[in-house]
């Protein structure tokens, strides 16, 4: 697949700011996949998805669309759905599609959008009055209005209930599987993980990690999780391998040795009635990486 | 180009038809406030006789130019003078010499007064020649209409493009827009010819409705009227644009705008007239384009001016609008 979007060497600093919001960041999305840029809040995904978008001009560095520089045709063929969008007041769903729609040389139908973002009964209502999950759907409609090539989703799930959460990513799914490539930021590990092939993980403006979810997994970890109550924990005498981390009221012990561990905290003493053994996720990966939670 | 402009204007009409708050206190203030003046000031407009003079006061003879409570006015050309007189601008009009000739409007009761003045003084020994006049009364209200109305539009031009647009860019509504492939210019225009359609709606409704009651005594064409308003308007409006092209707080842009404002509605003429007022003051009135628009659409109400006879004033007009449309659109930021 070829690359579709290339960034190299971005640099942002806001003014007044004491250090750079995007550091030298650089980055390639393959045409056709779902890019992540996942990082806790202030990580400098917005800033680098808005230099992307064009939005926002960046103080250094190159942003190669099809490998030439962004024009006139980029924002044609682009799709955005900011962090927050506000509308013009008093404008219906179908009145703002059709406003937006105008802008474009080439449109989606009406009912193509309804079909696609599930509007059925929201086309006639003001935007201000939809709930967090119909607004996503209303603003992803606006993003895809123009048929475009590549679609920006800036935290599209940020404040939704878990099932708008889960539905918003069938709609993300449905649109990469027209063709579209799809770039997104999230401070959800799972998210990223559900959606994404490939995820770049951005801590204070660089990445300090970049493959697929599963690729990155394996080439920084083996074996697994194995969690108990932090009461429950007792350190065996003669020491366990793997490494123990305490994470609030739960114990983690990340170990490549499932059974070898077992024993061992059977033997220290530690009761093994509430353990739950569970896969390395993204989050560990982001933990390990910069000693920190993604979500601080 | 034509279509993404369409589009922009077409949504933002809505928008306004549709937040009736703002609309209905659009129509209805002006409407309060030319009722209000009409009542406020229906019979006190002039409260000195004014006598107009042809050639120098000193010319006059010296007991009747020392009268007290009467205000002298020098007028080098006859006729201007003479429209001033049939229309109650002035109570009555002296060309000085042996005869004295005097002009007297028949309608006029306080013309009737201040020739009983005159000739109670040394001018009856001049050979006092009387000649009448006849001619509606061109009374305050007519006079101040035109100011009123023009006032009303700088707070609807400067307040409603100038204070929207930074709202917009606060908000994030413009950032959304950049993101389009919508042109600055073509938002601009969309923006600017959007409210100039909402402001002579506006005044097609309040000026009308308001003659109905108050019957203007206008002299001048009314198409010349709505032309000098359209313009006005358009001159505001950009003035709003220019104010709100980088602004982006609406604390900063409604302070600018007001420190615009305030001193244009004292200082054009809106509610008094500057003649004779002080050199100084009336070279900052003329850097107002509200003074260009109240002094055109005045001079079309009451002194029946033609384009031609305005046309300093349109031309300062369409200047300033340039000037304005093109730093607000050359300087103006989506963020």
């Amino acid at each position: 697949m070829s690359v579709v979007l290339e960034a190299r060497g971005l640099v942002k600093r806001y003014p007044k700011a004491t250090a750079n919001a995007v550091d030298g960041l650089s980055l390639s999305v393959r045409e056709g996949s779902c890019f992540g840029l996942l990082g806790p809040n202030g990580a400098g995904k917005t800033t680098t998805v808005e230099m992307l978008e064009g939005i926002l001009k960046p103080d250094a560095g190159v942003i190669l669309y099809r490998g030439a520089p962004a024009g006139t045709e980029f924002r044609e063929r682009t799709g955005i759905q900011f962090q927050d969008t506000a509308l013009q007041d008093h404008l219906t769903v179908r009145e703002l599609l059709n406003l937006f729609g105008a802008l474009y040389p080439k449109r989606l139908s009406e009912a193509e959008l309804t079909k696609l973002c599930d509007l059925g009964e929201l086309l006639d209502r003001d935007p201000e009055k939809l709930s967090g999950g119909q607004r996503q759907r209303a603003l992803l409609a606006l993003a895809l209005v123009n048929d475009p090539d590549i679609v920006f989703l800036d935290e599209p799930t940020t404040g939704l209930d878990p099932q708008a959460r889960r539905n918003f990513w069938d709609l993300a799914r449905s649109i990469k599987a027209r063709g579209k490539t799809v770039l997104l930021t999230t401070h959800y590990m799972e998210e990223a993980y559900a959606l994404c092939d490939e995820v770049a993980i951005v801590d204070k403006g660089r990445i300090i990690a970049q493959g697929a979810p599963d690729t990155l997994l394996k080439k920084h970890f083996d074996g697994v999780v194995i969690e108990l109550p932090k009461g429950d924990f007792k350190a065996p005498p003669g020491g366990l391998q793997g490494e123990v981390i305490e994470r609030g009221e739960i114990t983690e012990l990340l170990t490549g040795e499932v059974e070898a561990a077992l024993e061992a905290l059977k033997r220290g003493g530690s009761s093994l009635a509430h353990l739950r053994v569970r896969p390395r996720t993204l989050e560990d990966l982001f933990l390990a990486l910069t000693g920190r939670e993604l979500r601080e | 180009m034509m279509r993404r402009f369409w589009a922009v204007l077409i949504g933002r009409n809505k928008e306004f038809l549709r937040d009736r708050g703002a609309l209905g206190w659009n129509i209805l203030f002006p409407f309060f406030v030319v009722f209000g003046m009409a009542f406020a000031f229906s019979d006190k407009g002039q409260d000195v006789f004014k006598v107009g003079v042809v050639g120098e006061v000193s010319a006059l003879p010296a007991g009747f130019g020392a009268t007290k409570h009467l205000k002298f006015v020098p007028f080098e050309d006859k006729a201007v003078a003479l429209g001033k007189l049939r229309h109650h601008q002035l109570d009555m009009l002296v060309s000085p010499g042996r005869p004295l000739v005097y002009f007297v409007n028949e309608k006029s009761p306080k013309g009737y007064l201040v020739e009983k003045i005159m000739l109670g003084t040394d001018a009856a020994s001049f050979a006092p020649a009387r000649e009448a006049v006849e001619g509606r009364p061109i009374r305050y209200v007519d006079w101040l209409v035109a100011g009123l109305l023009s006032m009303n539009m700088m707070f609807s031009a400067l307040f409603g493009v100038g204070y929207n647009l930074v709202r917009y860019r606060k908000n994030g509504v413009l950032k959304r827009l950049k993101a389009t492939p919508l042109r600055a210019v073509e938002f601009l225009t969309a923006q600017v010819v959007s409210r100039l359609i909402l402001i002579m709606g506006v005044f097609t409704v309040v000026y009308h409705g308001s003659d109905f009651f108050l019957h203007y005594e206008r002299l001048g064409s009314l198409f010349d009227l709505y032309l000098i308003f359209a313009l006005g308007s358009a001159c505001l409006v950009s003035l709003g644009l220019l104010v709100a092209a980088r602004v982006t707080s609406e604390e900063l842009a409604g302070g600018v705008l007001n420190m615009l404002s305030w001193p244009m509605m004292f200082l054009s003429g809106v509610w008094f007239s500057l003649e004779g007022a002080p050199a100084g003051l009336r070279f900052v009135a003329g850097m107002m384009p509200l003074t260009h628009l109240i002094d055109a659409a005045r001079a079309v109400m009451t002194e029946g001016a033609t384009l031609s006879q305005v046309a300093p004033h349109l031309y300062v007009l369409s200047l300033m609008t340039a000037v304005f449309l093109a730093v607000g659109a050359y300087t103006f930021r989506w963020d």
